[in-house]
């Protein structure tokens, strides 16, 4: 069981390693075969191990492999290991089970491209790093595969670098979450410099006996490292350009699971944060304010992908207000019904996307209900989930989870939160209603591969029933979902006013879907998006782009221009100018004649004789 | 002469090593560059000699030989040379006219 642990990482990486090595001389099919085996054999390990350590006599501790010791520098310690608990088990298994299926996906999708091994060699390192970053118990582990998805995001959303707007969205993904990943590191040495070790169990015990400001300092720059990686108010800006890359990868990394770890990380670190209610507030009010940002600009963005980028930073908003509010297992109860349900929007969409001849504005689709009959009904168990729609989705019970904790903590982040839930519903089924009702505005060709049915399907299954494992006690007495990770948390705290709560959280979804449906029902003329120059902000990201730009971009390149001729690049100058003269002086000397080279000689052993005397 | 002095016997070398060297630089034709080598060695060789005899040491003597050999070698090799430019069709054994190997 122990030795097992480690093949969860090695598989997709030895996968990624071949394909590397390979350098696209392999048959797609036989790249894709590979895919399918490796990333299959990783999700049968860790479903594997989940149920063995479930099973096993440690089911409520921990599970340490350590395979190695990593560093010992002065004072300073670090191993690496593994550390499999109840908590890093559930993200073990919507990594390794819904990276499968969306690798699966990919195959059918990627599968003309002919760089479709490259693909594949990022999108394994990436499952790989994911699986280093989950398990590693040790933060400086953690930071490996941090970074290690950072740069596999970085390649894939710039995978077709060809063209330029692609290679754009890839610097500005890596830049801003850069920045996150900068604080991210600082907090870390600050902890490593307090604490003296980075493994997470001595972080937690030795947290509380620190001084309160370095805690609280730490805490705050690893918020700060989550919420770039989540794409959370301020650092947002990244997610929706990311939609650039291959369909695959939104709803592998950008939707299911890298924007996610940060939660997992928070979550992780809960009980340093517990010290520190300030920054719980913080996280909590982060959380809020991007929630309803994201879904005001999902309400009018025009490109399917955009409207679901918008989504993930919204329904990311909902997991940071959790966790905001120190509800953890309904953070990460929502987190895995969200990774659920948004990779299979994803996948929808790219099965759309490839059918209608890469459209991506829903205003040119429409009436495409009988044409994908399959696509249609996943996407609709979809976005019932990410809307929320009451009992027949997972995304109901989860949602419900997170607003009672937080009306618990303060009644505005719960009305904040159901008018962003009223928010999610109308954008979402204008979206379905403008995709799949109506004329045909752009005609379907070719068909939807079994490959692309076979995930859609299991995932559009589980959206609808995944949420039972955790339920209201109002509906039904079903707690599998707080039991699991209760001994990571501690038993659910007491909901209050739960019967209300739910009544009014399960009708605002339908009052959505019903509104969304009056504006955007099939007509005669075919739907337009709106334009005034409210809908024109909110589209471009409610300006945060042209702001940053006025803020931060235009005066580096200023002060860059500026810093051309200073004294360094002057030092450098010199040295490259005195190599260069030196060389045209001496290639003077290689006359060629063999006679002067023998007078050179005499001359060089003449001054060495007498540099030597 | 007097063994135990090499004052002699080291002046003869260093005039041979410079008219070789002097022969080296200003010969123009190949065999005569060759032939100055040789008694640049031959000089190498005569001091080496006399040393030996000074310190009543057989390694000078070993050392002569070793650049006995050498000297035959360089003389195999620099003859071969010089056929192989007069096979290759060259016309004339002035050494300024292999000057494309410049910087």
């Amino acid at each position: 069981m122990t030795a097992l642990l480690p093949l969860v990482i090695l598989c997709p990486l030895a996968v990624s390693i071949i394909l590397l090595l390979s350098r696209g001389a392999m048959p797609a099919r036989a790249t894709c075969g590979l895919v399918a085996l490796g990333m299959g054999l990783c999700a049968a390990i860790a479903v594997t191990e989940a149920v063995t350590f479930l099973t096993g006599p440690a089911s409520t501790g921990a599970l340490h492999v350590v395979l190695w010791n990593w560093m010992h520098v002065g004072g300073f310690g670090a191993q690496f290991a593994l550390t499999l608990d109840r908590l890093s088990l559930v993200m073990m298994l919507v990594v390794s089970v819904v990276g499968f299926l969306i690798l699966l996906y990919a195959c059918a999708y990627m599968i003309d491209d002919p760089d479709i091994a490259r693909f594949f060699t990022y999108m394994t390192l990436f499952v790989a790093s994911m699986e280093l970053l989950v398990l590693s118990s040790d933060l400086l582990g953690v930071y490996v595969g941090w970074e290690g998805v950072g740069v596999c995001s970085y390649l894939l959303v710039g995978f077709w670098y060809h063209e330029r707007p692609n290679a754009l969205a890839a610097r500005k993904a890596f830049v801003v979450t850069r920045i996150g990943d900068a604080l991210f590191l600082v907090g870390l040495l600050l902890l490593a410099t307090g604490v003296g070790r980075l493994d997470i169990g001595s972080v937690l015990a030795i947290a509380p006996m620190a001084p309160r400001p370095a805690i609280a300092l730490g805490c705050f720059l690893i918020l700060g490292g989550a919420a770039a990686k989540s794409a959370m108010v301020p650092l947002q800006t990244w997610l929706p350009d990311a939609m650039a890359g291959p369909t695959p990868v939104s709803a592998l990394i950008h939707a299911a699971t890298m924007v996610t770890a940060g939660v997992y990380l928070i979550a992780r670190l809960h009980a340093m944060f517990l010290l520190v209610p300030g920054i719980m507030f913080l996280c909590a009010v982060i959380g809020f304010i991007t929630l309803l940002l994201a879904a005001g600009a999902a309400m009018v963005q025009t490109d399917i992908k955009r409207v679901l980028a918008y989504s993930t930073m919204s329904q990311l908003g909902y997991m940071y207000l959790a966790l905001g509010c120190g509800a953890w297992q309904a953070a990460i109860f929502h987190l895995v019904t969200h990774a659920i349900f948004k990779a299979l929007l994803f996948m929808g969409a790219g099965s759309i996307i490839l059918r209608v001849h890469h459209e991506q504005d829903i205003f040119r689709m429409g009436g495409l209900r009988k044409s994908m009959p399959v696509v249609f009904y996943a996407f609709l168990a979809g976005a019932a989930a990410l809307a929320g729609l009451p009992l027949i989705s997972a995304g109901y019970f989860s949602k419900e989870m997170i607003l009672t904790s937080a009306y618990n903590v303060a009644p505005l982040f719960w009305l904040g939160g159901v008018f962003g839930a009223f928010l999610t519903s109308i954008y979402i089924f204008r979206c379905v209603f403008i995709t799949f009702w109506g004329h045909e505005r752009t005609h379907p060709h070719g068909r939807t591969t079994i490959v692309e049915f076979v995930p859609l399907v299991i995932l559009a299954v589980l959206a609808i029933v995944a949420g039972w494992v955790q339920t209201p006690e109002v509906i039904a007495p079903m707690h599998l979902f707080s039991t699991l990770l209760a001994p990571v948390f501690g038993p659910l705290p007491e909901e209050h006013g739960g019967g209300m709560l739910l009544l009014i959280g399960s009708i605002v979804p339908i009052i959505g879907v019903s509104i969304a449906w009056a504006l955007y029902k099939p007509r005669h003329k075919a739907p337009v998006p709106l334009e005034t120059p409210w809908t024109r902000t909110l589209r471009a990201d409610w300006g945060f782009d042209a702001l940053y730009d006025v803020l931060f971009v235009k005066p580096y390149f200023a002060l860059a221009r500026l810093n051309r001729g200073d004294a360094v690049i002057g030092f450098f100058g010199a040295v490259a100018w005195v190599t260069r003269t030196g060389g045209a002086m001496f290639a003077h000397m290689q006359s060629g004649q063999v006679r002067r080279y023998a007078g050179w000689i005499a001359a060089g052993t003449v001054l060495a004789l007498c540099l030597a005397v | 002469m007097n063994p135990n002095d090499p004052g002699a016997a080291l002046a003869i070398a260093v005039v041979l090593f410079v008219l070789g060297l002097l022969g080296v630089m200003v010969r123009r034709n190949l065999l005569f560059m060759l032939i100055s080598v040789e008694i640049m060695l031959n000089a190498a060789g005569l001091a080496f000699i006399a040393a030996g005899t000074r310190y009543h040491m057989a390694d000078g003597q070993v050392m002569f030989l070793m650049i006995l050999a050498y000297a035959a070698a360089e003389a195999a090799v620099g003859l071969a040379i010089v056929l192989r430019m007069h096979a290759a069709g060259r016309a004339t054994l002035d050494a300024d006219t292999g000057n494309r190997l410049k910087g």
